[in-house]
C-alpha cells in the first residue's frame, strides 16, 4: 500500500473499540504463571554470570581464566576471542538507525578496551548461579587504567580523554580529521534567522542541563540460551523485538537468521532499554562451549551501570517573541552523550526541540559525544523529554514576561497541519490545538489553586510515533472463535487491542478472538515493540488480516447458498444473500461441520510514516523551602490518541510516562564519584517514584483521527514522558519564581536555588 | 559447598518439606525448587517489592529471608490467592481496572495488596499507599492499582456482609 | 519536478540554496539529478549503492525507509532526515 493512502475509515461508532474489557493474559498474569525469561527452566541448565570493569576507562593487558575453569560444576568460559571476527561493519536495524556490528559485539563483551564501569569482559556459566559468581570471582583481568570523563562538554574538549581513537565527528557524510569524542554534527535551518530575532519584542536564551537516567524497568535484563545437538540455537529473551534481538543475535554470532529462534517471553517492560541486546549472544557462546542450556540474569546494579540509560545532556535554547506573543525565530544548540560507542538520540532531540510550535525562523545545532558511561538507549521518547525541559521553560518565560497566560501562549503559536518543522516535513492533522482546548476546558485548569509556595505548570510534548513492518496470521475454528498468531511482543496490553482491532473487523465480540504472541518461527517478521506503533502498526496488520478473512468466510457462504462471492454481504459480522443470513459464529460452525476448507488467514503490512502524537501535561505542586522536597498535589495528563483502541491501557500509558516523567523531574540521575564510577546503582539510591511520591493522574484523551490508520488510531505510549519535567519546572517556577535550569530538580538542589534566591 | 539444610513449612496452607543451602534466600528456592517463580527478582536487595511474599501473616521481601528461615512458618505466595479456580477479589479488581501493565510487579502488588486488606479492610487512599509504598511500579504511575485496591477492599466487604 | 530541501550542511555544495527543484522519478534519480548539479552531493548523501544508513527520505511529509527505491510523484517534497527511532 502506497505510504501516501488516507486508510481512515470515518466510522462514528465501534463495537468493539472504546470498550474495556480484561485482557487476555489476564489470569496468567495475575496468577504468578505468565512466564518472564527467568521463570524458564530446562533441563541440564547452567547459570552464567557475567565479569564487569571495575574502571570507567582502561586498556585490558590480560585475562587469566585458568582458575574459574579448575573449580568443580564451571562448565565454560568466554571473552570477546570467543566471537567470530567482526570487521566495522554498520548494519541498519531495529529502527533507530545504524549499528556497528563490532560496537555492539564489543558492549557484549569487551575487546582490547573497557569503556565504562560495569562493561563486561568474560562470562562463566556453572551449575548454580553462586557457584557462577564464585568462579567469576576467580578470573584475573589486568588493566591499565586510563583518564575518563562523564560529562558531555567536557567529553567535547580538545584535551578529552578519547574512547575511540579512530573515531572523526560526521558531518552529514564528511569526516572531521581530528581524532574526537564528538560522533556527530547535525545542523538544521529554515528561514532567516538573523531576520526573524531582529522582529522580536523579546528574546529569551536560557542554558539548561540533564543528569542520564534510566527506563527502570522493575524485571532485570534475562535470558536463556540453548545451543542444540542439531546447531540451532534457541533463545529465551526479554525482549522488545524477537526477530530484532535474532538479527542483532545472528549477526554478532556470524550465523544465519534462520539458524537462531528467538522466544519473546512475557516482558516485564522495557521503554527502549530492551531493544539492543547485551546476553544473549554471551549466553548463546556460553552454551556452545558446554553443550547446556544456559541462563543469564543481570542483577540491578548491572542493569543500572550497564545497559542503556539516557543521555546526560546540555541545552542552550533562544526564542524571540512579539510583544503580542508571536513567535519568530528559534535557536537551539544541544549537546548530548551516547557513552561508550556512537549512535545517540540527538537527532530526535533536534527535531523535536521546536517541534510544537509554529516557528518561521529557526535554526538548531546538535552534537552526538561519546563518554565513559553505557551506551545510551532510547527512554520512550528519546531525547525529546531533554529537550522539552528546555524549549517549555523559555516558552513559560516568554509568556510570562509578556504577561501572557502560558496556555493562551501555547495556543497561539500550536504546530497544526501544515506547520513546518525544523527539520522540514509539514505536519498532516494533528490535534495539539485540541489538546491546548481540552486542558483550558479541564478541571484541573479551571481549579484555583490557592496556598503558599503552591504552584501550576504547563507544558506541551510531541512525539513522531513510527509505522514499520507486522506480520500475522489467524485460523478460524469450528465454534467461531478466532485464534490470532502475531509477533508483537506485548509490554503493555497491546495483544488485546490488536484482538480488538481484528473483532472489530469481523463484527465480533473481543472475547472471540483470542491473541498469542509468538516466536520467530511462528510468525512472519515484525518489527519490535517500541516508537509506540504497535497499536498502530500491528493493528493495521490485524485489520488487513480481517479483510482477508472476510473474503474466505464470504467464499465459503457462497458455496453454502450456491452463489459467487459477489453476491454474500456482510455487515456487523452477519454473512447474508437473498434473505438467507448467518452469524459469523453459525458461518464457521458450518464450514467444520461441511469439511470445507478451513479458513485461515494472513496479513503483512510495512505503514510508513509518523502518526504524530501531541500531549499537554498540567501539574500543581507545593515546595517546602526548609528542605526544598516537592509534593506534587495534582496532575492532568491530556494527550491525542487518534482513536483510543483500549481507553484503559490508553490512560495506563499517559499515567505510567507522566510518573516516570515526574521522576525524571525531581529525583532520578546517575551520580558519579571522581573515578567516573556510578555511585547509585541501586533502587535505594536511585530514586524512582513509589506510590506514595504521587497523586491520582487525571487523563484527559483526544482523538483527532489519524489518516493513515482505518480506525485512526495514533501511537500513545512516548509522548506522556515528553512534557512532565517542563511541567513540574513551570510550576514550581511559579511556586517559588525560581527558574530550575538542571534536572534533577532533587531537594538539595532547589533548597540550594531557594536559598541563593533569598 | 555446605550440607544443604531440610526445611518443613506451609506454604499456601500445603505442607512443604525442601532442601536448601544456607545461603539461598527464600526467593531463590521458591522460585528455582518449589517452581512458584510469581514472585519475581527486581532487585535482591529489599528496594523493589517484586518478591513480596506473606510470611506468618506479614508481608516480607522474600530476596531478605533466607529459605532456612522458612522453617515451621506459614507462607502465602500469588499462587494462592486464587481458590480452586477462582480468582480472589484483588486478582479479579486489577484485572477488571487494568491495574497491570507488563505485570512483573503484579505479584508482588497482590500480596502485599491483600496483607494489606486482611488487617486493614477498610483503608484509605493514603494507607493504600502507605502501605505499598515498598512495591515499585514502573508501567501504571501507580493510579489504577490504588483504585483497584480500592475497588477490591469495597468488595471484600461487601462479602463479608 | 519535485522540490528537495537541503539540508543544512549540505548547501556550502548549493551555494547557499536552500530548495532545489530537479527531475526524478525515484530517490535515486533525484540524487543524481542532484550530484551531476552539484558535484559532491551525491557522497554525501550515499554509502555505495544505497542511501547513508544514518539517514532516511521523507516524501510529501511521510518518512519512509525505502531509500534510493522511494518513489517521488512530479509534485513531491523530499527531504532528507536523520534516522530516527523510539523506546
Amino acid at each position: 500500500m502506497s505510504h501516501t493512502d488516507e486508510l481512515y475509515l470515518g466510522k462514528q461508532s465501534y463495537q468493539v473499540l472504546g470498550k474495556r474489557p480484561v485482557r487476555h493474559d489476564g489470569a496468567d498474569k495475575v496468577t504468578g504463571k505468565a512466564v518472564y525469561a527467568a521463570d524458564v527452566q530446562l533441563p541440564n541448565m547452567t547459570h552464567g554470570k557475567i565479569v564487569r570493569s571495575p574502571h570507567a576507562h582502561a586498556r585490558i593487558k590480560s585475562i587469566d581464566v585458568s582458575e574459574a575453569v579448575k573449580i568443580a560444576g564451571v562448565f565454560a568460559v568466554v571473552t570477546a576471542a570467543d566471537f567470530p571476527d567482526l570487521e566495522s561493519r554498520s548494519e541498519v536495524m531495529g529502527e533507530g538507525g545504524p549499528v556497528n556490528v563490532a560496537h555492539m559485539a564489543a558492549n557484549c563483551l569487551a575487546m582490547g578496551k573497557v569503556l565504562y564501569k560495569g562493561h563486561p569482559v568474560a562470562a562463566v556459566a556453572a551449575a548454580n548461579v553462586h557457584l557462577a559468581e564464585e568462579a567469576a570471582a576467580q578470573i584475573q583481568v589486568e588493566y591499565e587504567v586510563l583518564p575518563s570523563v562523564t560529562w558531555v562538554l567536557d567529553a567535547m574538549k580538545d584535551d578529552a580523554p578519547l574512547l575511540h581513537a579512530d573515531l572523526r565527528t560526521d558531518s552529514m557524510g564528511k569526516k572531521g580529521d581530528r581524532p574526537t569524542n564528538v560522533a556527530l554534527h547535525l545542523q538544521f535551518e529554515k528561514g532567516n534567522i538573523a531576520e526573524g530575532f531582529q522582529q522580536a519584542d523579546i528574546v529569551v536564551e536560557r542554558e539548561f542541563r540533564t543528569a542520564s537516567v534510566h527506563q527502570g524497568y522493575i524485571e532485570p535484563h534475562a535470558t536463556v540460551a540453548l545451543w542444540n545437538e542439531d546447531n540451532r540455537l534457541k533463545i529465551w529473551a526479554s525482549t522488545q523485538g524477537a526477530f530484532n534481538c535474532r538479527q542483532q543475535v545472528a549477526e554478532i554470532l556470524r550465523i544465519p537468521v534462520s539458524q537462531c529462534v528467538v522466544v519473546p517471553c512475557e516482558i516485564g517492560g522495557g521503554f527502549g532499554g530492551k531493544i539492543a541486546v547485551y546476553l544473549e549472544p554471551v549466553a548463546a557462546l556460553l552454551s556452545r562451549k558446554c553443550g547446556r542450556p544456559v541462563k543469564l540474569v543481570m542483577q540491578r546494579n548491572e542493569v543500572f551501570e550497564a545497559t542503556g540509560p539516557t543521555p546526560g545532556s546540555f541545552l542552550r535554547v533562544k526564542l524571540g517573541a512579539t510583544k503580542d506573543g508571536k513567535l519568530t525565530a528559534g535557536e537551539a544548540w544541544l549537546a548530548y552523550d551516547c557513552g561508550a560507542f556512537p549512535g545517540g538520540v540527538i537527532a530526535p532531540g533536534c527535531m523535536c526541540v521546536f517541534s510544537c510550535y509554529e516557528l518561521p525562523n529557526a535554526r538548531v545545532d546538535g552534537f552526538d559525544v561519546l563518554d565513559n558511561k553505557p551506551k545510551t538507549q532510547a527512554y520512550r521518547a528519546p531525547g525529546a523529554t531533554q529537550a522539552a525541559f528546555a524549549c517549555e521553560q523559555v516558552i513559560d518565560e516568554l509568556a510570562g514576561t509578556l504577561g501572557i497566560d502560558p496556555l493562551e501562549f501555547r495556543l497561539k503559536n500550536a504546530a497544526s497541519a501544515g506547520t513546518r518543522r525544523v527539520d522540514g516535513p509539514v505536519y498532516p492533522r494533528v490535534g495539539l490545538v485540541e489538546c491546548l482546548h481540552a486542558a483550558r476546558h479541564s478541571d484541573h485548569w479551571k481549579s484555583p489553586l490557592s496556598g503558599a509556595n503552591r504552584g501550576r505548570g504547563i507544558a506541551a510534548g510531541f512525539w513522531f510515533n513510527i509505522g514499520g513492518t507486522s506480520s500475522c496470521s489467524a485460523s478460524v475454528n469450528g465454534d467461531g472463535i478466532v485464534t490470532l498468531v502475531e509477533g508483537s511482543t506485548d509490554i503493555g496490553g497491546t495483544r488485546t487491542s490488536i484482538a480488538m482491532q481484528l473483532a472489530e473487523t469481523l463484527g465480533i465480540g473481543a472475547g472471540d478472538v483470542l491473541p498469542q504472541v509468538a516466536d520467530t518461527d511462528s510468525v512472519g517478521y515484525t518489527l519490535l515493540t517500541g516508537g509506540s506503533r504497535v497499536t498502530f502498526a500491528t493493528g493495521l496488520a490485524a485489520y488487513t488480516l480481517g479483510l482477508d478473512l472476510q473474503e474466505q468466510m464470504k467464499k465459503r457462504a457462497a458455496t453454502i447458498w450456491e452463489c459467487e462471492p459477489a453476491a454474500v454481504e456482510v455487515k456487523d459480522g452477519v454473512y447474508s444473500r437473498n434473505g438467507d443470513s448467518l452469524t459469523f459464529k453459525e458461518l464457521a460452525g458450518k464450514i467444520s461441520e461441511l469439511g470445507l476448507d478451513p479458513v485461515v488467514g494472513r496479513a503483512s503490512v510495512s505503514p510508513e510514516g509518523s502518526t504524530n502524537a501531541f500531549g499537554v501535561h498540567i501539574a500543581d505542586v507545593e515546595v517546602d523551602p526548609e528542605t526544598g522536597k516537592v509534593t506534587v498535589l495534582r496532575y492532568t495528563a491530556i494527550q491525542d490518541a487518534g482513536k483510543a483502541v483500549h481507553p484503559s491501557y490508553v490512560e495506563g500509558q499517559m499515567q505510567g510516562g507522566a510518573v516516570q516523567g515526574i521522576g525524571w523531574a525531581l529525583n532520578e540521575e546517575y551520580f558519579f564519584d571522581r573515578k567516573d564510577q556510578m555511585c547509585n546503582a541501586s533502587f535505594l539510591d536511585y530514586r524512582m517514584p513509589t506510590c506514595l511520591d504521587v497523586p491520582m493522574i487525571e487523563t484527559i484523551i483526544v482523538e483527532v483521527p489519524n489518516p493513515s490508520h482505518p480506525f485512526g488510531v495514533r501511537g500513545v505510549g512516548e509522548t506522556p514522558i515528553v512534557a512532565p519535567p517542563a511541567t513540574i519546572a513551570n510550576a514550581i517556577h511559579k511556586a517559588t519564581g525560581v527558574r530550575m535550569t538542571e534536572l534533577p530538580i532533587s531537594p538539595p538542589a532547589l533548597w540550594k536555588a531557594l536559598s541563593e534566591k533569598s | 559447598m555446605s550440607k544443604k539444610v531440610h526445611v518443613t513449612t506451609t506454604v499456601n496452607h500445603e505442607p512443604v518439606e525442601f532442601l536448601c543451602e544456607p545461603r539461598q534466600s527464600l526467593l531463590e528456592v521458591l522460585r528455582d525448587t518449589l517452581r512458584l517463580t510469581g514472585a519475581k527478582e527486581g532487585c535482591n536487595n529489599g528496594n523493589c517489592g517484586a518478591c513480596t511474599v506473606i510470611l506468618s501473616g506479614v508481608p516480607v521481601n522474600s530476596c531478605l529471608v533466607l529459605a532456612v528461615e522458612a522453617e515451621g512458618v506459614t507462607i502465602e505466595t500469588v499462587e494462592g490467592l486464587a481458590d480452586h479456580g477462582h480468582l480472589h477479589p484483588i486478582q479479579k479488581c486489577f484485572l477488571e481496572g487494568a491495574a497491570l501493565q507488563c505485570g512483573v510487579c503484579t505479584p508482588g502488588f497482590l500480596v502485599a495488596a491483600k496483607a494489606l486488606l486482611d488487617h486493614n479492610p477498610d483503608p484509605t487512599e493514603h494507607d493504600i499507599r502507605f502501605s505499598l509504598a515498598n512495591n515499585l511500579c514502573r508501567c501504571t504511575g501507580y493510579d489504577k492499582i490504588v483504585k483497584a485496591v480500592q475497588a477490591a477492599a469495597r468488595e471484600l466487604q461487601s462479602l463479608a456482609k | 519536478m519535485p522540490v528537495v530541501f537541503i539540508p543544512k550542511p549540505l548547501r556550502d555544495l548549493t551555494a547557499g540554496a536552500a530548495e532545489v527543484t530537479v527531475e526524478g522519478s525515484t530517490v535515486r534519480a533525484v540524487i543524481d539529478a542532484l550530484d551531476s548539479r552539484f558535484p559532491g552531493l551525491k557522497e554525501r548523501l550515499c554509502r555505495g549503492d544505497s542511501l547513508s544508513p544514518g539517514l532516511q527520505i521523507s516524501i510529501d511529509h511521510v518518512m519512509t525507509r525505502r531509500g534510493l527505491l522511494a518513489r517521488v510523484r512530479p509534485e513531491s517534497e523530499v527531504h532528507f532526515l536523520p534516522v530516527i527511532g523510539g523506546g
